[in-house]
C-alpha cells in the first residue's frame, strides 16, 4: 500500500472530517473564481483568509473577548445548574417551585430578554454573561436532575445497610452516577453559552466577535464577516472537543469511553 | 435449634403492603420467624413471593407494615451496625476499582480505609480475585463480580449477613465453587446467615435450616432443620439423607401446587 493509499484507507474520524472539509472548501473557492459572484455576495475562502491576516490581532482581540465571556458563562453555569440539581432532587418543594418554573421558563426565547438584560446591567460583559447564562443553565439541570436520579435503587440501599449519611450517599454514589449526564449537559451548555455571548454583543457593546459582525454588516463587509463567523466555527468546535477530552480523562469508566475490550453487563 | 438461647433475629407476625395506585401489593403476610446466633438459614420460594421483600425489612430498608422484628433482642429502627448485605444484583459501582469497591463499605461507615485495605485484599485472594484488585467491575466477569460484592459485604466483619440470590445468575460450576467457599468462610466465624435462594440443592446443601415460602401474600409454609454433617463436601449432595431433604422440600412445594412433581 502507498501512503497516499493508507492514508484514504485507514480509520480515522478526525482524517475525515478534515478531507470533507478541506473538499468544501475547495469548491467553495473554485465556484467563486468559476461563476464570480459579487463579493458582498460570496467572497472565496482565499479572500477570507487575506482579510484575517491584514489585522490578526484585532480578530484575535475580539475573540478572546468572546471566549471569556463564554467561559465565565460556562463556569457559574456549572456551578450553579450542578447546585440547582442537587437542590431539587433533595427538595420537593424545590423540586415543585424551581424546577417546574425553570421547565416553563425554557420554552420562553430567551434570547429575546437580551434587550432587558443591557438595560439592568448596563454594556459591559455582565448582561453578556447574563443571556449566555440564562441558555447555559438548562441543559446542565435538566441532566444532571436525571442523572442524579436515575441511580440504582439498590446502590442507595447498600449505603443505607452501611449507615451511610445523605451527605455521603451524594459525594459517593449519586453524583458519581450522575456525571456522564453531567457531562452530557455540559457539551450542550458550551455552545449555548458561546450563543448567549454573541446574541449578548449584538445587542450591545463595542467588543467581542458578535460586534464585529454587526459592524462589518453595517458596512457591507462580507468578507470581514466571514472572517468572524470562522473564528467562531473554530472556537465552539475547540471548545466542544476540550470537553469531550476532559470527560475521557475523567469518566474512562463510563460504557460511552469503553474501548473493545469492556464487557456489557446486562445484570 | 437449641432452645435456651435467645435468637438473634426475630420476627414476629410480620406483614408488609406495598401501597400502589393499581391496588396494594401484600407481600408478606404473617412471617414468624426465629433465627438462632450463628445459624445458616435459608429461605427457599418461587419467583415474586416476598424473599427480596424478607430481606430489606430485616434489614431495616424497607418499613413493615405491621408486626416487629428484634435483632440481637433488640427492635429494629433502621439498618443494623454489625450486617453485611449481598444484593440479588451485584451492584458494584463502576467508577471504582475492585478493591475501591470493597473498601467502600469501610468509607460509608466512616472507618479508615488505611486499617481495611489488608484485609480487603485478604478477602479478595480468598474469593479468588488476587491480581483484579486494580481492574475495574466491568473487566470481571458475572462470577467474579458477585464475588466482589461478597467481599464487600464480608468487610467489617459482620455478625449478620443477608445475602439475596447472590449466585442466582451464575453458571452451576462457579456457583458450586462459591457454595463451598461461602461455607467454609462461614465456619470459621460465628456469623448469623440469611440466604435467599431458588434453589432446593443450594438451601439445603447450605443451612441448617430451610424456610419454605409461597407467594400470594408470602408467607412461610414450613421450617425444615437440615441435619448433615458439617463441613460437606459437595459429594454429599449424592446421599440419600441429601436426596430425602430435597424430596421432602419438592414434595411439599408440590402439594401446594407450587411444583409440578
Ligand atoms: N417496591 C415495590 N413496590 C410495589 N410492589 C413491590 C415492590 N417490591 C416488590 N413488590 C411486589 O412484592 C412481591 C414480592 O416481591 P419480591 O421482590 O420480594 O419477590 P422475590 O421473592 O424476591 O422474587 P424473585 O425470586 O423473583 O426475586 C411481588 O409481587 C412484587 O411485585
Ligand atoms: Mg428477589
Amino acid at each position: 500500500m502507498t501512503g497516499w493509499r493508507k492514508f484514504l484507507m485507514g480509520e480515522s474520524r478526525t482524517r475525515d472530517v478534515l478531507l470533507v472539509l478541506a473538499a468544501l472548501v475547495a469548491i467553495w473557492e473554485l465556484g467563486v473564481w468559476h461563476y464570480e459572484p459579487p463579493r458582498i455576495f460570496l467572497p472565496p475562502p482565499s479572500a477570507i483568509l487575506a482579510e484575517f491576516l491584514t489585522t490578526p490581532e484585532l480578530f484575535i482581540r475580539h475573540m478572546g473577548y468572546t471566549l471569556w465571556t463564554t467561559l465565565l458563562a460556562f463556569t457559574i453555569s456549572v456551578a450553579l445548574g450542578i447546585t440547582l440539581s442537587v437542590a431539587i432532587v433533595y427538595s420537593r418543594l424545590l423540586e415543585r417551585t424551581i424546577y417546574t418554573l425553570l421547565v416553563a421558563l425554557n420554552s420562553v426565547p430567551k434570547v429575546a430578554l437580551a434587550p432587558l438584560f443591557v438595560i439592568w446591567l448596563g454594556t459591559g460583559m455582565e448582561p453578556k454573561i447574563a443571556v449566555a447564562v440564562m441558555l447555559a443553565l438548562f441543559p446542565i439541570v435538566i441532566d444532571t436532575v436525571l442523572g442524579l436520579r436515575s441511580v440504582d435503587p439498590d446502590m442507595v440501599n447498600l449505603a443505607r445497610a452501611a449507615r451511610a449519611s445523605q451527605l455521603q450517599i451524594l459525594a459517593k454514589i449519586r453524583f458519581p452516577n450522575a456525571l456522564p449526564s453531567l457531562f452530557a449537559g455540559m457539551k450542550v451548555a458550551i455552545s449555548f453559552a458561546l450563543v448567549g455571548a454573541i446574541v449578548g454583543e449584538f445587542v450591545a457593546g463595542g467588543n467581542g466577535l458578535g460586534f464585529l459582525v454587526l459592524v462589518a454588516q453595517g458596512q457591507f463587509d462580507t468578507t470581514r464577516v466571514f472572517v468572524s463567523l470562522v473564528l467562531l466555527g473554530l472556537m465552539g468546535t475547540a471548545l466542544f472537543y476540550a470537553l469531550d477530552f476532559a470527560e475521557r480523562l475523567m469518566l474512562p469508566w463510563h460504557v460511552s469511553q469503553r474501548g473493545e475490550g469492556g464487557s456489557q453487563h446486562g445484570g | 435449634m437449641n432452645q435456651g438461647t435467645q435468637p438473634y433475629v426475630a420476627l414476629d407476625r410480620v406483614a408488609k403492603v406495598y401501597p400502589s395506585p393499581r391496588g396494594d401489593v401484600e407481600a408478606l403476610a404473617d412471617i414468624d420467624l426465629e433465627i438462632a446466633p450463628g445459624s445458616f438459614v435459608s429461605v427457599v420460594g418461587p419467583s415474586g413471593c416476598g424473599k427480596s421483600t424478607l430481606m430489606k425489612c430485616l434489614a431495616g430498608l424497607v418499613p413493615i407494615t405491621s408486626g416487629t422484628i428484634d435483632i440481637n433482642g433488640r427492635s429494629l429502627e433502621g439498618p443494623p451496625g454489625a450486617m453485611g448485605i449481598v444484593f440479588q444484583r451485584d451492584v458494584l459501582l463502576d467508577w471504582r476499582t475492585i478493591l475501591d469497591n470493597v473498601l467502600l463499605q469501610a468509607e460509608l461507615r466512616r472507618l479508615p480505609r488505611a486499617d481495611y485495605r489488608e484485609r480487603a485484599m485478604q478477602l479478595l485472594a480468598r474469593f479468588g480475585l488476587e491480581g483484579f484488585e486494580d481492574r475495574h467491575p466491568w473487566e470481571l466477569s458475572g462470577g467474579m463480580r458477585q464475588r466482589a460484592a461478597i467481599c464487600r459485604a464480608l468487610l467489617c466483619d459482620p455478625e449478620l449477613l443477608l445475602m439475596d440470590e447472590p449466585f442466582g445468575a451464575l453458571d452451576a460450576m462457579t456457583r458450586d465453587d462459591l457454595n463451598v467457599e461461602l461455607t467454609r468462610i462461614w465456619q470459621g466465624t460465628n456469623k448469623t446467615v440469611l440466604f435467599i435462594t431458588h434453589s432446593i440443592v443450594e438451601s439445603v446443601y447450605l443451612a441448617d435450616r430451610v424456610v419454605m415460602m409461597s407467594r400470594g401474600p408470602g408467607r412461610i409454609v414450613e421450617v425444615i432443620d437440615i441435619d448433615l454433617p458439617r463441613p460437606r463436601p459437595l459429594s454429599i449432595r449424592e446421599t440419600p439423607a441429601f436426596g430425602a431433604y430435597v424430596h421432602q422440600i419438592r414434595h411439599h412445594f408440590a402439594e401446594l401446587g407450587i411444583l409440578k412433581e
